[in-house]
């Protein structure tokens, strides 16, 4: 990348080598730095390496003025972050976000026509790509003053709820379960009493012993291959994993049907008009695919039919395997639900329009802001106006001074890297330490995703979503309290995904109204020809990714993209401090988690992807010349 | 519109093999994979059993292409360390190896992929992994001029490996 005077400029690579993010080397660098504090963790090593990751490690040799814990990555799959965290007396007392990679949508969309840029944003992120599609038509939508049919509506429903629950199955089952299940203690179970276990918490189908037996004998073959090392970072055997045998079974035996279940499920896209695998029916003033009940290749009552056996699907496996095991592995780990909660401050931008007013009053997932775990009150209203990025701790300068916010009409990325320039281990005495902005509401960070969404709904008085928390906390025999914690943000993606899993049906149901009553209109191309905009436009674009609020503005100068800002999930929770030093909501919520061993830190772990990160989102992969997934290492040790 | 970016794309199912090209083509050569699998589509006649797919960099949502009937050639941005252009292959039990290693940019994605096809026992039967080291990775939708030029020998490289497939092009 170049700065404003064309000056090269290196992006620090995710540094797992040990040497630091410091070693900014260019991917085309070969490695030449050499660990020198403390490379003797290992945890990418096979799981027998386990107990002898770090012999001399044990929590008693924890000074009380800590040492520093690196973890890079923490994600599984999507891609890179930083964290860095510091360990006093068995718990962590500060924290450090860093996103390794600069923000610069707007350099690659300026100039283009802003009805192509949906196709660029759903780029962005790997995992979130409709999403990003979604905010993006629904940006130029409203700088152009579209309104959408009711069939578009309806789609674009259909297709971000079937987004949600898939996502959200994924990440228990695939990114965040193994945080929680260990693999390795999944081969001592007895099939017959995980048989038991099954059918004492679900009706589920494949319950009997002969299933598990099965499910034991492949992950068995899977070890004895020595393909273990496939699951990255998992830490087997660590003290703080504490489900029976059993019940580790039970989830690798749904981890696998989780993967046969996703492919089929997603299949409601396919049959929506196309994804192969990318989406390719979005249009600014509607959708691509045709509704009409007398053509076959529309969208049509047979395709309906047979998206509502796909839904069906979707809500059998939700309510009777994904909830029964949250609610099964939670009863374990219910000190999880009195740490990791953060400043308990919440965005939601809201989503699944209930009419095509715009109106947002007339959003199924409510928008609003609750502050301060405050949910007595009604959520506040949102206004766009009040965002505001700071760059004070990021690696950028604003024209102006780096103490303002800047609002993303006004959103520059211009970069200033201040940072170490050569191997290092640590950024917590660096001012700016971050390739994340920091955006903040009315000046306050703010969580967002699935918890945030919960409580805003709950505060509303949304009655499913009230039902479904109480429920919820009835059964795991927990306070309100407890939904502003670790425990509590995994609680709030379960319960949403019910939630939005039933609604599913009903948009079909209003689809095949539609069609029954010929409302066929799927798209406003009153204002598809340029010559109709105005010369200058600007335009804002909200919705609710699977991983939080997801916003993206456009400026529209002479039919061209003058400029475009997409302010996305992750750099919302995973910000760094702010002008006012404020933390980010991750490293605030990870002040006082407790850490039984930081050569191997679980825990962080824990609650880092309890917020879903999608660093893909907000940073992309860019890595060292490293033979390590991950890398954690002390210093001042 | 630019055509390419709409990932047109023939669906695997009736082909026997599948090009898969891997890889974000807003940062550059980090989507070599997917140019290279546009390249091979674009520039060449297919016979019915070659697909080509743009797999972007969608990690699990890719797996129901990874069926044990078909053999799969992957297109990847590879770090090898070497020159940009230098081309690198590997094959089945190399390809999670050098995983391992970090060798590809999109190892956690096909990591896992090929972790969950294991599971699965849904692994393709073969598996070939093509890969360039990568010259410029910033944001932007061109590749470098470095990879641009080195852009036919990797073509190359996927004839010679679908001509030992017994495919002609």
């Amino acid at each position: 990348m170049s700065d404003n005077n064309g000056n090269q400029v290196f992006i620090p690579s995710v540094q797992t080598d040990g040497s630091g993010v410091g070693d900014h080397a260019r991917p085309t660098a070969s490695p030449t730095a050499v660990p020198t504090k403390n490379p003797t963790t290992s945890p990418t090593a096979g799981p027998t390496a386990a107990p002898t990751k770090n012999p001399t490690a044990s929590p008693t040799a924890i000074p009380p003025v800590g040492p520093t814990v690196v973890i890079d990555p923490v994600t599984r799959i999507e891609g890179h972050l930083r964290i860095e965290v510091k360990v006093a007396n068995g718990a962590i007392t500060d924290a450090w976000s860093t996103g390794p990679m600069f923000r610069g949508l707007e350099l690659i969309l300026k100039g283009r026509d802003p009805r192509d840029a949906w196709v660029f944003a759903q780029r962005i992120c790997g995992v979130c790509t409709t999403v990003h599609a979604i905010a993006s038509v629904r940006t130029v939508e409203n700088a152009l003053g579209i309104t959408i049919p009711d069939n578009a509506r309806i789609l674009r429903n259909l297709i971000e709820g079937a987004q949600f629950v898939h996502d959200h199955v994924i990440h228990f089952y695939h990114l965040h379960a193994l945080d929680w299940v260990d693999l390795t203690s999944a081969l001592n179970a007895d099939p017959a009493k995980t048989s038991a276990l099954a059918t004492s918490i679900s009706t589920w189908k494949n319950s009997s012993t002969s299933y598990f037996q099965g499910v034991k004998t492949r992950l068995q073959n899977f070890v004895s291959s020595g393909q273990l090392g496939l699951f990255g970072n998992g830490y087997w055997g660590h003290p703080a994993y504490r489900l029976p045998a059993e019940a580790n079974l039970l989830a690798v035996a749904h981890y696998l049907e989780a993967l046969e279940w996703q492919n089929q499920y997603i299949q409601i896209h396919a049959r929506l008009g196309g994804k192969n695998p990318h989406p390719q029916t979005y249009l600014v003033g509607g959708m691509a695919s045709p509704v009409d009940g007398s053509s076959a290749a529309a969208i049509n009552p047979t395709r309906i039919a047979e998206l509502r056996t796909l839904v069906q699907m979707g809500l059998d496996f939700v309510n009777q395997v994904y909830l029964p095991d949250l609610l099964l592995i939670a009863s374990y780990y219910k000190d999880w639900a009195t740490t990791g909660g953060g400043y308990g401050n919440f965005l939601s931008f809201g989503d699944f329009p209930t009419d095509t007013s715009n109106n947002p009053a007339n959003l199924w997932m409510p928008r609003g802001i609750v502050i301060n775990k405050n949910l007595g009150a009604k959520p506040q209203a949102v206004d766009h106006n009040l965002i505001q990025e700071y760059v004070s701790h990021s690696w950028y300068a604003y024209s102006g001074g780096d103490t303002a916010g800047k609002h993303p009409y006004k959103g520059e990325t211009t970069v200033n890297y201040t940072g170490p320039q050569k191997s290092f281990t640590t950024l917590s005495g660096e001012t700016k330490y971050s390739w994340l902005k920091a955006p903040r509401y009315n000046n306050l960070p703010m969580e967002v995703g699935p918890l945030a969404r919960v409580a805003v709904a709950y505060a509303n008085g949304h009655v499913r979503i009230r039902q479904l928390v109480d429920s919820v906390l009835a059964k795991l025999n927990l306070g309100p309290d407890a939904l502003f914690s670790t425990l509590g943000r995994i609680a709030a993606r379960g319960i949403e995904t019910v939630a939005i899993a039933e609604q599913m049906s009903s948009w079909l149901d209003q689809l095949q109204n539609n069609i029954k009553n010929n409302n066929l209109a799927i798209q406003d191309r009153s204002h598809w020809d340029p010559q109709t905009w105005p010369a200058e436009s600007w335009g804002y674009g909200m919705t609710e990714a699977p991983r939080g609020a997801l916003g993206h503005w456009v400026h529209i100068l002479n039919g061209k993209i003058e400029n475009y800002q997409a302010v996305v999930p992750t750099t919302w929770n995973g910000s760094p401090r702010d002008a006012q030093n404020a933390h980010g909501p991750w490293e605030q919520a990870l002040v006082g988690v407790p850490m039984a061993d930081p050569t191997r830190p679980l825990e962080v772990l824990r609650t880092i992807h309890s917020f879903d990160p999608c660093m893909a989102c907000a940073v992309h992969i860019v890595d060292p010349e490293s033979n390590e997934v991950m890398k954690v290492w002390i210093e001042n040790y | 519109m630019d055509r390419e970016l709409l990932g047109q794309v023939t669906t695997v199912n009736e082909g026997r093999i599948l090009v898969l090209g891997l890889g974000n083509i807003l940062f550059q050569d980090e989507g070599l994979g997917v140019r290279a699998a546009e390249q091979l589509r674009d520039n060449f006649i297919l016979p019915e059993t070659v697909s080509c797919m743009d797999g972007g960099t969608l990690g699990l949502d890719l797996l129901s292409y990874f069926t044990a009937d078909i053999r799969m050639l992957i297109f990847d941005a590879v770090r090898t360390g070497h020159a940009p252009g230098t081309l690198v292959r590997l094959e089945g039990n190399e390809i999670p190896a050098a995983l391992a290693q970090k060798m590809s940019m999109h190892q956690l994605g096909l990591q896992d992929l090929m972790a969950a096809s294991i599971l699965r026992g849904t692994l393709p039967q073969k598996v070939v992994l093509l890969g360039m080291q990568p010259d410029t990775i910033d944001w932007g939708t061109e590749l470098s001029p470095a990879i641009t030029q080195a852009m036919p020998a990797l073509i190359q490289s996927a004839i010679k490996e679908l001509s030992d497939w017994g495919v002609a092009l």
